[in-house]
């Protein structure tokens, strides 16, 4: 009953760290998807971290939280379509930029605004924060056998924007596969030409994924400062954004695969905070960094070839230019 | 509407970068002004605190060192088409075998036979941390940009391993090892210049800006003065010209790559030899990511590399002192400084490309020719 219980709250962990990476994951797929690389995630997060967590401090709603950071967020996304869509720049070097450009631009604006070397004030009153949600029953469920705990654990007792990061697999997915616009952004990220040549704009499509990229982007991180944590901290994606892409590829750009990933990495980090210093049997202590490089380890693998094939869409980073 | 013709060289490598720069701190100036404090004030102070002493130019030259050596690494892998972000991790791992050098011999060898072995180190490091991306990029079509990215975050994993299980000092809390004797230390420029009767105010700056200033000629020589580099160019401008003429883009992608990660190892020479003395956590502080700034706005040549590099040198030391003055101000503001660089001089080059080559494509027809 001890290793059950064990297993079921590092399976409630890995819900809570792989939400952001899911939603910055399957916006990344619509950006992607259309023809533009997607570095973009980290920056786009981490702005919307900030700004959520300014505004709800501020205004003392999460909401809006939420909207200041899909705001920002969008408008970053909006910066790098800018020069890599309409300007067609390198896509890579904007999104580099605005990565680098945030990870200084949220210390230096709370510093400024709130006096708190480089964070946002602590987010204590509940209506500033998306905190846990108890489902009915959920806490008299918690005292019965088995089945009870997955109840009170895996299904209540989360974030509004982890059910609203699952429900959205299903949803992205029947976008992307079923529905005419989801067809045109795959081809535009295929053919752009052909698309062009059917009476389409490119880049019209383009900065439609882009933009929904933005929105998701701004829920991810909104969820990391006013949910997962309470408030905004210096560099606090801390490489999510970047794992996040990596989820993406291993999940070779497709809605279900994409969310095995982001499951799969966020167990890996779930695991290495339980196993640090812990003794297995056989094995012994498992480095916890050993364990930390493991998704990008695999990422890079699977990259390779070795390990399944991730093929990219074919245009991908390629501007469009309509004379050519 | 006539096409846009092509911009005059030197307005391409003199006056395009300046427009993105003094376009880059217009918006610096902006967000300073909204964060509350004075934009003019915060140049003036922040000009006096790079280039204002001795020691804060050499402080200044000690920073352009580190974004010398990730500037030329940056600029080298671009050169052939290649866009490496992963110097961070390459810088990283280059101070690693500089550290293992200096940590094994340091009490057996005199400094003139260390200073080679070293050197080899950090060039044989970074490039083995490059070569892995690369050959997954010419043999297996892995793209570039995103296995170095990968393996920044490896690195980090693996120093962060070493440091903290074997290579600490037994006996010490914090993750780092022993300190080099001083067989295993680059000399301080003040220790070197004074021989010749210039005497310096103390500073970090040391010999490894000497070596970064030799790999800059070196770049120069290898780019534009050998077949090597010759080839280099050609498969990055145009790489299936490049096959007709014989270029295996494959093997310039391995070279290329090779080069520019040993490029990066520099980066370990100046810190962990140079000022540090020992190894520890996170000494590339984001060099690498600098290097890529450096090297768009240094236009990929070594002699626009090494002028960038001291202008970001000044922004850091400057940046540092900004701080003590201004309360509404700190570094960070030097990070958002360095990605609007990037941003115009990287991504939005057309922005301005475009208008000014309307406005110098009008003058010769006002002029006689």
């Amino acid at each position: 009953m001890e290793t059950y219980t064990l297993i079921v709250l590092l399976l409630a962990a890995t819900i809570r760290v792989a939400t952001p990476l899911l939603l910055a994951a399957l916006g990344g797929m619509f950006s992607e998807r259309a023809g533009v690389i997607d570095l973009g995630l980290e920056g786009k997060m981490l702005g919307a971290a900030f700004a959520s967590a300014a505004v709800a401090a501020v205004t003392g709603s999460a909401w809006a939280g939420l909207g200041a950071g899909i705001l920002v967020s969008v408008a970053l996304a909006l910066l790098i379509g800018f020069a890599g869509i309409t300007h067609r720049g390198n896509q890579v070097v904007a999104a580099m930029a605005v990565n680098i450009m945030v990870a200084g631009l949220g210390p230096s604006l709370a510093l400024a605004w709130f006096g708190l070397g480089g964070q946002t004030p602590q987010l204590n009153a509940p209506s500033q924060r998306f905190l846990e949600i108890t489902w009915p029953w959920a806490e008299q469920a918690r005292a019965t056998p088995a089945p009870g705990l997955l109840y009170a654990e895996l299904l209540s007792g989360h974030s509004l924007l982890v059910y609203f990061a699952a429900a959205l697999v299903p949803a992205a997915a029947w976008v992307l596969h079923g529905t005419r616009f989801g067809l045109r952004l795959r081809a535009v990220g295929e053919n752009p030409a052909a698309v062009d040549t059917a009476g389409l704009s490119v880049n019209g499509l383009r900065y439609q994924a882009v933009l929904i990229s933005g929105v998701l982007c701004g829920v991810a991180g909104t969820y990391l400062s006013t949910a997962a944590s309470a408030g905004f901290v210096r560099d606090m994606t801390a490489g999510k954004g970047y794992l996040a892409l990596a989820a993406l590829i291993f999940g070779k750009w497709r809605p279900y695969p994409t969310l095995g990933a982001c499951l799969l990495f966020a167990f890996t980090d779930a695991l290495a905070a339980r196993l640090q210093g812990v003794a297995l049997p056989v094995v012994g202590v498992i480095p916890v960094q050993f364990i930390l490089a493991l998704p990008y380890v695999l990422t890079v693998l699977l990259l390779a070839g070795f390990v399944g094939k991730a093929v990219a869409p074919k245009a991908i980073g390629v501007p469009y230019a309509k004379e050519d | 509407m006539s096409a846009p013709g092509r911009l005059p060289r030197w307005a391409d490598v003199g006056l395009l970068p300046i427009v993105s720069l003094v376009a880059a701190f217009a918006v610096s100036a902006a967000i300073i002004a909204a964060a509350g404090e004075n934009p003019w004030t915060a140049l003036r102070l922040l000009a006096a605190g790079a280039f204002g002493s001795q020691e804060a130019v050499g402080y200044t030259l000690y920073y352009a060192t580190n974004f010398i050596f990730t500037g030329l690494a940056v600029a080298v892998a671009l050169h052939a088409g290649l866009f490496n972000i992963g110097c961070e991790g390459q810088a990283y791992l280059g101070g690693l075998g500089v550290g293992l050098v200096g940590l094994a011999l340091d009490r057996h060898w005199p400094f003139w036979a260390i200073l080679p072995t070293a050197v080899g180190a950090a060039a044989v490091f970074g490039a083995a941390w490059a070569f892995i991306p690369a050959w997954l990029q010419a043999r297996r079509g892995s793209h570039i940009v995103i296995t170095t990215i990968m393996f920044n975050f490896i690195a980090s994993a693996l120093m962060t391993y070493l440091l903290v299980n074997v290579l600490i000092k037994p006996g010490q809390q914090s993750p780092e090892s022993r300190e080099l004797a001083a067989a295993a230390c680059l000399p301080g420029m003040r220790a070197l210049l004074a021989p010749l009767g210039i005497h310096l105010s103390p500073s970090p700056l040391n010999l490894a800006f000497l070596l970064a200033l030799a790999a800059s000629a070196l770049v120069w020589v290898y780019l534009w003065r050998t077949r090597w580099g010759y080839a280099l160019r050609t498969a990055g401008k145009n790489p299936v010209a490049a096959v007709y003429a014989g270029i295996s883009p494959s093997r310039v992608t391995i070279t290329a790559m090779l080069i520019s990660g040993a490029l990066a190892g520099g980066l370990g020479l100046n810190e962990v030899m140079g000022v540090q003395h020992r190894l520890l956590l996170d000494f590339p502080g984001g060099a690498g990511f600098v290097g890529i700034a450096v090297a768009l706005m240094g236009r990929n040549h070594p002699v626009g590399i090494i002028l960038a590099a001291v202008l970001f040198g000044g922004l850091y030391q400057g940046g540092s002192e900004l701080s003590f003055d201004l309360p509404h101000l700190n570094r960070d503001m030097i990070v958002v400084i360095q990605g609007l660089v990037i941003l115009a001089c990287g991504a939005l080059e057309n922005l301005f490309r475009a208008p000014l080559t309307a406005v110098l494509a009008r003058r010769p027809q006002n002029e006689a020719e």
